[in-house]
């Protein structure tokens, strides 16, 4: 399931959601991306997430379908937050389950690594010294690219 | 035609979306581009690297030689930093 929002999330909440009464699931793997305080040694006030309405739902959609097709899994869920934010907040939640950790887990980071490059997001901070958008960064498209390197499972 | 910009593509042209009329000899990608960087110094400015645009026609990811129609949705960015 895919949720864009420009409200906060409660990770307790929505973890048990994907659980509770489920007595298949023998795993769930999660990641929470939150907002840093410190980008290139300058100190962050507010990072501002806009994104491709539309769009943004249907590449998460299709992150989602590539996840399902390479790990026998219950649920997905991808929560993603755009509008204002600020250190602290959160952004983005990736919660997977399975009957074993092993799809849980990886799948988790599969679709973490591929949403940072291939969901169109965009992000601008703010700080004392005015405000600037972050550039992709080349690590992130390396470990994108990872995934597509590895043998199909 | 339907034009989208986003992040730095959409502050230095100056707008989010605009709707456009173009010379019929515009089939493609590239050659939109060409047109819009003679638009106007934000367009330039935005258009220039290539190498950091990514395009998407109809919500879809596509390569700058992807050919386009009048009533396509062209969207023009830079890379995207999602997460």
């Amino acid at each position: 399931m895919i949720r864009v929002q420009e409200q906060d999330f409660d990770i307790g909440t929505e973890l048990a959601s994907l659980t509770d009464g489920k007595t298949t699931v023998g795993g769930l793997g999660c990641f929470v991306g939150l907002v840093r305080d410190m980008a290139n040694d300058e100190q962050i006030s507010s990072m501002t997430l806009e994104h491709y309405p539309g769009m943004t739902e249907k590449q998460l959609e299709a992150i989602e379908a590539k996840a399902r097709d390479r790990w026998p899994l219950q649920d997905v869920l991808i929560i993603h937050r755009y509008g204002r934010l600020e250190p602290g907040d959160r952004i983005v939640l990736v919660a997977t389950t399975s009957a074993h950790r092993e799809a849980a887990l990886e799948s988790c980071h599969f679709l973490i690594d591929w949403l940072k490059t291939k969901a169109p997001f965009w992000k601008l901070e703010a700080s004392e010294t005015g405000e600037s958008w972050v550039a992709a960064r080349d690590a992130d498209n390396e470990a994108a690219d990872r995934w597509s390197a590895d043998r199909p499972k | 035609m339907q034009l989208l910009y986003f992040g730095w593509v959409r502050t230095r042209i100056g707008i989010g979306r605009e709707t456009l009329e173009l010379p019929p000899d515009i089939a493609d990608v590239k050659s939109l581009v060409e047109w819009l960087k003679q638009r106007g110094d934000g367009y330039r400015e935005a258009l220039e690297d290539l190498t950091v645009i990514r395009v998407a026609v109809n919500q879809e990811m596509v390569d700058l030689d992807a050919e386009i129609a009048p009533g396509d949705e062209v969207a023009l960015f830079p890379p995207m930093t999602g997460g």
